[in-house]
């Protein structure tokens, strides 16, 4: 064969196997899609009878979830002779033990935030933020370990509960998970506000604590409130902590005293035991997609506010008429 | 007024470094408390042998290896899916582009989905759908990978993990100097002699980095793989991808949960603990000392 024609036919061959590859890579990205997708998909799916099937409706509806029972009162016990699905105990629990981290949360990581982008020295800045990945890297099981083990007698020294295993100690624990995302969030929004904001600020005569109040955390406020939605989110989700540490009571009373029993540990817990297609095996599906549903829109919600804050930094008018514009002649 | 000014600046600005300071004291004693405990048990024999009367004595060794197995295959899923990702992200999407748009939008929100919520998924996708579907297909319907195991719940970690490696590897994609790419054009490469050729070595480090930051993440979950293969003892190690497995974390939630004596498993469960955070934190370790190489080299180009 003329080389020449055995030369074009081997990059022949080679544009195909680079064909190949790049539909490879190009569907990568599909699957990176395809996979949020399936998530939702397949976990409503064992949700879906729950709407459905006259079987299951025999035992629990969604409204018999939301309504108070026969005897006035809602609890939650799925393997009773006749099982009870009520979902308030859950919902004040999980809202209960996130108040409680969030309350802690919150501020520490916000101020620790503040201190780093505003006021520390460089080799504190170059100390706190290896430390907080460090706390971001112990995994949850470990904190919960340390919650059930030490924590929660500290607490129970401290405050004289009658339960051991309540939701302060819960509370404290979660905020450790909680703390390294709103700091980090809260930490990039505020790094992101331009120097020239703090020299003019500094210019006027505001002193630092005045600038970083004054000006640098408004000019940052959608980045700081996207941590905190972003903690949110990561609170409401949090399973190994508040399974181990929480008590798993599940009770409608909002003293932080009393043990709780969050949405996310009640599928930890159960999901093991249950007959597989049964009720209760669909019921904590439903639960399965409303922690999704939750923690998907607090998502949605706290990157829309970074991308906001990014816009308002590169100097993208808020609305679409600039004001300079028509104060010109 | 002004000393009043003053005063508030000062208080205020003391009570943000304290913030500060309260971090770092809970992580110390986080830390100190599980190495203060864990560590004069932790010898040779307690990370090579087998547990003895009913985890009281003996080590953990069938657990180290079930973790070590199940980030091992968890890696081999999600770093060729990250990394073509992250390069379909970085090298081929036109930048700005709906598409890349709802890709990015999609691995934040897959970064925010409950760890548990992930165990659902592996449960519903991976062990029943996927797994039950194998089975009617090739097996007849007999149970041979239908069941919770290793594979399944090191896919699911693998999808838990994705962000993480996509996120690595397109730093390090970003760090690679628009005129190598130049050059290798220039040279009559094609797209994918260059990215295979240029572009990928150079970002070796920062893929290796996610890769690492990924084992981490996926060696301390537990939530995942509560219902999608981990079990509490074993007598023999996973062999076979079908196998259910023995793993650190699921051990420690065990035995702190439901340990019928909590007295008389806590030194082991100490040292367990500590072991657990060795593996997470000596991997931890490397990547930021490897991340930190490349955002020099990000810095200087």
């Amino acid at each position: 064969m003329d080389p020449h024609v055995s030369e074009l036919l081997r990059r022949g061959e080679r544009r195909w196997g680079e064909r190949a590859i790049e539909v490879a890579i190009h569907s990568s990205a599909f699957i990176v899609v395809a996979a949020l997708v399936l998530i939702f998909v397949f976990v409503a799916k064992e949700a879906v009878p729950m709407v459905t099937s006259p079987e299951v409706h025999e035992e629990v509806t969604i409204r018999s979830m939301v309504e108070p029972l026969p005897n006035g009162k809602f609890s939650w016990q799925p393997v009773s002779n006749v099982p009870k699905y009520s979902l308030l105990p859950l919902l004040v629990g999980t809202l209960k033990v996130t108040f409680v981290a969030l309350f802690i949360a919150l501020p520490i990581a916000i101020g620790a935030a503040v201190f780093t982008s505003e006021f520390a020295p460089q080799w504190a800045r170059e100390f706190i933020k290896p430390v907080v990945e460090l706390l971001a890297g112990i995994p949850s099981v470990v904190i919960g370990f340390f919650a059930i083990m030490v924590l929660a007698t500290w607490v129970q020294d401290a405050t004289g509960c009658i339960v051991r295993l309540n939701a302060i100690t819960a509370g404290i624990g979660l905020s450790l998970a909680v703390i390294p995302i709103v700091y980090t969030v809260a930490e990039d929004a505020l790094s992101a506000v331009p120097q020239a904001f703090r020299d003019g600020s500094r210019a006027l005569g505001a002193n630092p604590w005045q600038t970083a109040w004054g000006v640098v955390l408004p000019a940052a406020k959608p980045g700081v409130f996207a941590a905190c939605v972003l903690g949110f989110g990561r609170a409401i989700g949090e399973t190994m902590i508040v399974l181990m540490s929480s008590g798993n009571a599940a009770t409608t009373s909002i003293d932080p005293r009393e043990s709780l029993r969050t949405f996310s540990a009640t599928i930890a817990a159960e999901l093991g035991e249950v007959v597989h297609g049964s009720p209760h095996y669909h019921v904590l599906f439903f639960l399965g997609v409303v922690l999704f549903a939750v923690t998907f829109v607090s998502n949605l919600a706290g990157h829309w506010y970074v991308n906001r804050l990014r816009g308002k930094l590169r100097g993208r008018p808020a609305s679409p008429k600039p004001v300079v514009a028509e104060a010109r002649p | 007024m002004r000393g009043r000014i003053r005063f508030i600046g000062w208080f205020f600005t003391s009570l943000t470094g304290l913030s500060c300071l309260l971090i770092v004291v809970a992580v110390s004693i986080i830390l100190g408390n599980i190495v203060h405990h864990g560590w004069d048990r932790l010898t040779w024999e307690f990370v090579s042998a087998e547990p003895r009367m009913g985890m009281t004595e003996g080590g953990i060794w069938p657990a180290i290896f079930g973790t070590i197995a199940l980030v091992l295959l968890m890696t081999l899923a999600v770093v060729p899916l990250g990394v073509a990702a992250a390069v379909y992200l970085h090298e081929y999407a036109p930048q700005g582009s709906r598409l890349v748009h709802v890709v990015r939008l999609a691995l934040q929100n897959l970064a925010g989905v409950p760890a548990i919520v992930f165990g659902l998924f592996g449960l519903g996708f991976f062990v029943q759908f996927a797994g039950g579907g194998i089975d009617r297909v090739f097996f007849s319907g007999s149970l041979v990978v239908g069941q919770p195991c290793i594979l399944w719940a090191s896919l699911t970690l693998a999808v838990l993990t994705l962000p993480t490696v996509v996120v690595a590897t397109e730093e390090a994609l970003r760090a690679v100097p628009r005129t190598y790419r130049e050059a290798a054009y220039a040279l009559g490469a094609t797209k994918w002699q260059m990215i295979r050729r240029v572009v990928l070595p150079q970002s070796i480090g920062g893929i290796l980095t996610g890769a690492i930051l990924a084992v981490s993440r996926g060696a301390g979950e537990v939530a995942p793989i509560l219902f999608t293969g981990a079990a509490y003892y074993l007598p023999y190690l996973p062999k076979r991808l079908n196998d259910q497995f023995m793993e650190l974390g699921y051990h420690v939630y065990v035995l702190t949960t439901q340990a019928p004596d909590v007295e008389a498993t806590k030194p082991i469960l100490y040292s367990t603990v500590l072991v657990l955070l060795l593996v997470t934190f000596g991997l931890n370790f490397f990547a930021v000392l490897l991340r930190s190489r490349i955002r020099r080299r990000l810095r200087t180009t």
